[in-house]
């Protein structure tokens, strides 16, 4: 055969999985060099949903970046404003009260969830198992309806911010979360039972996409695909921010970094989500959410309307913007799809001088060429959808 | 001679009616509402007539007009000829196979004798099996003839996939008919009167391996890797709008209806009821007189038959919202690896079980 | 104390390149020496104390006014020790090179693509020296502090 093969003129054949195709959700182009389904080579090109995200945070002030954190990951919008509002207030130096720093974590951990519920559903519909997709879509719908009611918005929060947060807990928040939660994890095992055992879905994950422990290190991957590859990593256990080090949780961790290991990780971190929220929700203390620094964080809206000082502060820090001393800081906490981490210069003026977003998902879609060399192209459905490229983020 | 060509054309428009007229719309509305039923939610309500929304109905007369008002494009550069005989290529086998499948049994009306199938072939199964190959030509071409890299490898999977599944398919057939002894889909449906007769007791592999191949060649999940969704846009038709891109979907449809049809007539008794002999039919209904008992056996027939086809239908359409796909290599590997060795080992037990 | 060994070791091993350090809000940072940056991020990598397998991440910041202008970021994390530090390497406008790190850490190519897209800061001995978020006909680095935000493109047309 391969004698006869030598005098066959035959050419590999170039398919565009170009920005607009079902399966590159986040405007990804794929140049993939077939030999018949053999992928020779796997060109990676982002840039689609490039929008200046930094060169728009240069141009206004600090408080104004937090409705731009929002688009980055725009599954897990809470976690992006989290960080960033911590790295601004790690560079100024201050601490936000403990009641903060709780509805901060809850607000993580949901976002999480629905991060992750969005990303084993869109694995589901892309292998062709509509109905898991469907069924954590109802469950992403019940988490999206607590975030709805801590924030006033599903996807757009803008709810943190600098010194604290917008509005405390709603009323009749904890008892909503323990239905939602009810519910939530009925579904899981809803989906647990449909996928899990399933012998068609492990045959297209397992073994697919498989990476070492120190070749994904050298990749930069971080977070679940980083953990399914066997490296305990988890900025929450290793640089606790927040109140992590109070919350008692696990962090799954994986053994050979194929899909099926990152789908395990990530429905397993579901779980331990829910048990952070739930723990978050009884050590809940009582207590002011602002910081009382009106030269960062405003008063409330009656002492502004009272009290002359509060008047002065509030027109400064919304025309100038607020004034962290001059310096550099980073800060990283973990996003959904690993570490999401700010790279903040001040030069002490109201606007920053460099905002800079460490996109978790931007080294994970570049090792997509060396996941899927010589693999089949049925394979890069469930690998890319496993490696959770959210558009926003890669390209900011 | 005017007798039979009337209870032929009879045959024809009833066959013709239940399935184009029928079963091609309901289907539409099955998937949409089966689908929906799964996966806990309402599916589509909203077409109606004058306020009356039957349950979803009229989305299938939505559909209709939809498509025969789109606009028909050729892609720029495509063969044109072939680009337009591809769907009829694929639909035509699916119709024309349901022309010997026996969907009820002899009866004698008005000194006449009836038999409940279109064309009584000698080599029924063979029949069935020859135009479902032909079919096979129908995808091959539309995939080569959009001049769209996609719509190649549709095409290609398509010719490869439904290729060795036929292979398969003729094997998994040999014990039933080793079993019943004839071709004749009617003989065999009329040896399994009696109820520890039925196919599915006799070679119960048989079934799920028959099951499992005539799945596959129909192209539905968990084998629809020639229209992948989310790998090939919509594989071997991505070019496809209008009127023709309907003609494949009910292609598929039908030939949906023409496996559940098979599997009844080898497996299920055809249109027995379980534990009801001929004879005790046509004294349960003496009461109308010869004819009429005649004629209402066949209803009670024809309807026992067309239930049990529903039920294969509502079992492919689990079937399908249930699993996810295969990917290619695995679906070669499951035709070649597994589904032929465990066939031939059936064809073998079957051989020493009758010689015994 | 945790904070300063990697400062203090790469003092000793690097006497000549460091031109100053810090280590504000905590973060352990070093200015080095643009010549010898592939020596010390593949002695940060191997050194038996220090270890920084994970390049976390690599930017640019423009300080227009200040020479040399640009200044290359990279924040480094050591998966064993948990320990982040960042080095800083000054590179002027008129000679804007600096060695690229892919032979350390083979991570740094599309991070490096980014910092040459957005900034103008070309890699030495990259495998793939071209822009990455942005289009091949794209004029200019629009994260230079004196490129405006709203400065408009020139239109082009389909690729073929």
């Amino acid at each position: 055969m391969r004698d006869i093969e030598k005098d066959l003129h035959t050419e590999h054949m170039v398919i565009n999985m170009g920005p607009s195709h079902p399966v590159t959700h986040g405007t990804v182009k794929f140049l993939v060099t077939l030999d018949g389904e053999t992928i020779v080579d796997l060109k990676v090109e982002i840039g689609y949903l490039h929008r200046g995200f930094e060169k728009m945070c240069e141009n206004g002030t600090w408080q104004q970046v937090i409705p731009y954190t929002d688009r980055l990951n725009y599954v897990s919008p809470l976690i992006n404003n989290v960080g960033y509002a911590l790295a601004v207030e790690k560079l100024i130096g201050i601490d936000v009260p403990e009641r903060c720093k709780y509805i901060r974590v809850i607000a993580c951990e949901l976002s999480r969830i629905a991060d992750h519920l969005t990303n084993v559903a869109a694995g589901g519909l892309e292998l062709g198992a509509f109905t898991a997709f469907l069924y954590f879509v109802e469950a992403r719908e019940l988490v999206w309806d607590l975030i709805e009611m801590l924030s006033g918005a599903r996807v757009t929060t803008n709810y943190v911010r600098i010194g604290g947060l917008k509005n405390d807990l709603p009323e009749g928040f904890s008892e909503k979360t323990r239905d939602v939660f009810k519910r939530v994890r009925v579904l899981w095992k809803d989906v647990d039972h449909l996928l899990t055992k399933n012998r068609v879905f492990i045959d297209r994950v397992r073994d697919v996409a498989v990476l070492p422990a120190d070749e994904a290190i050298a990749l930069v991957f971080t977070g679940p695909c980083l953990r399914a590859c066997g490296v305990p990593y988890d900025v929450r256990k290793a640089q606790p921010y927040l109140v992590y080090d109070r919350m008692d949780f696990e962090v799954p961790i994986g053994d050979t970094g194929d899909n099926f290991d990152k789908y395990l990780v990530r429905m397993e971190e579901i779980l331990q989500s829910m048990r952070i929220v739930e723990q978050a929700m009884e050590q809940l203390p009582s207590g002011p959410i602002n910081i009382d620094m009106p030269q960062y964080r405003w008063q409330s809206k009656d002492d502004i309307g009272s009290r002359i000082d509060s008047l002065i502060f509030h027109f400064k820090t919304v025309i100038d913007g607020i004034k962290p001393p001059p310096g550099e800081v980073y800060l990283a906490v973990e996003g959904g799809n690993g570490e999401l981490g700010f790279y903040l210069v001040s030069d002490g003026t109201g606007k920053p001088y460099k905002c800079r977003v460490r996109p978790p998902s931007f080294p994970l879609t570049a090792a997509m060429s060396r996941l899927m060399k010589g693999r089949l192209i049925a394979d890069i459905v469930p690998t890319f959808d496993m490696i959770n490229m959210i558009g926003g983020e890669c390209d900011r | 001679m005017i007798a039979d060509l009337i209870e032929s054309l009879a045959k024809i428009i009833f066959i013709f009616t239940v399935n184009l007229g029928f079963f091609a719309p309901v289907l539409g509305w099955v998937e949409r509402k089966q689908s929906a039923l799964i996966q806990d939610r309402i599916g589509a309500n909203r077409a109606d007539i004058l306020g009356f929304t039957v349950i979803g109905l009229f989305h299938s007369l939505a559909d209709a007009v939809k498509v025969l008002t789109k606009e028909d494009f050729i892609p720029a550069g495509a063969n044109k000829f072939f680009h337009t005989m591809a769907p009829f290529i694929s639909l035509v086998p699916a119709i024309a196979a349901f022309s010997v499948i026996p969907f009820g049994g002899k009866y004698t009306v008005f000194g006449h004798e009836v038999h409940l199938v279109i064309a009584d072939l000698d080599v029924g199964i063979l029949f069935v099996f020859a135009l479902a190959s032909l079919s096979t030509f129908g995808v091959v071409l539309a995939g080569w003839s959009s001049r769209s890299n996609w719509s190649l490898m549709g095409g290609l999977r398509a010719s490869a996939q439904m290729l060795s599944y036929e292979v398969a398919m003729g094997l998994t057939i040999i014990g039933i008919i080793m079993v019943f002894g004839s071709l004749k889909l009617t003989e065999i449906g009329a040896a399994q009167e009696n109820f520890f007769r039925w196919g599915i007791f006799l070679q119960p592999v048989g079934f799920i391996l028959f099951l499992t191949c005539a799945i596959a060649e129909n192209k539905r999940v968990p084998f629809d890797i020639p229209e992948a969704e989310s790998e090939l846009v919509a594989g071997y038709f991505t070019e496809y709008s209008g009127l023709k891109f309907v003609m494949f979907w009910m292609g598929e449809f039908l030939e949906i209806v023409t496996i559940s049809g098979m599997v009844t007539t080898l497996f299920f008794g055809a249109w027995h009821l379980p534990f009801v002999t001929d004879q005790m039919l046509l004294d349960f209904f003496q009461f109308a007189g010869p004819n009429g008992a005649g004629i209402l056996a066949m209803l009670v027939n024809i309807a026992t038959f067309f239930g049990k086809v529903v039920f294969f239908i509502w079992l492919q359409m689990a079937i399908r919202w249930t699993l996810p796909r295969f990917r290619y290599d695995q679906i070669m590997r499951l035709c070649w690896k597994m589904i032929l060795p465990i066939s031939l080992i059936n064809i073998l037990v079957t051989g020493l079980v009758l010689l015994i | 104390m945790n904070a300063s060994v990697t400062l203090n070791r790469l003092a000793e091993r690097f006497p000549g390149s460091i031109i100053d350090t810090h280590s504000h809000r905590g973060d352990d940072t070093a200015v080095v020496k643009r010549e010898d940056i592939r020596a010390i991020c593949a002695f940060l990598r191997e050194d038996e104390g220090l270890l920084y397998n994970f390049m976390m991440d690599l930017t640019a910041v423009d300080y227009l006014g200040q020479e040399p202008r640009f200044e290359v970021v990279y924040h480094l994390y050591s998966l064993k020790y948990n320990r982040r530090v960042r080095i800083k390497v000054r590179v002027p406008e008129s000679d804007c090179f600096i060695d690229s790190v892919v032979p350390v850490w083979p991570c740094a190519n599309w991070f490096e693509r980014e910092v040459f897209d957005l900034y103008g800061v070309s890699f030495n001995d990259h495998p793939e020296m071209r822009r990455i978020l942005l289009y091949e006909g794209f004029e200019g680095h629009p994260l230079r502090k004196d490129y405006p935000i709203k400065k408009r493109q020139p239109l082009i047309g389909p690729i073929n």
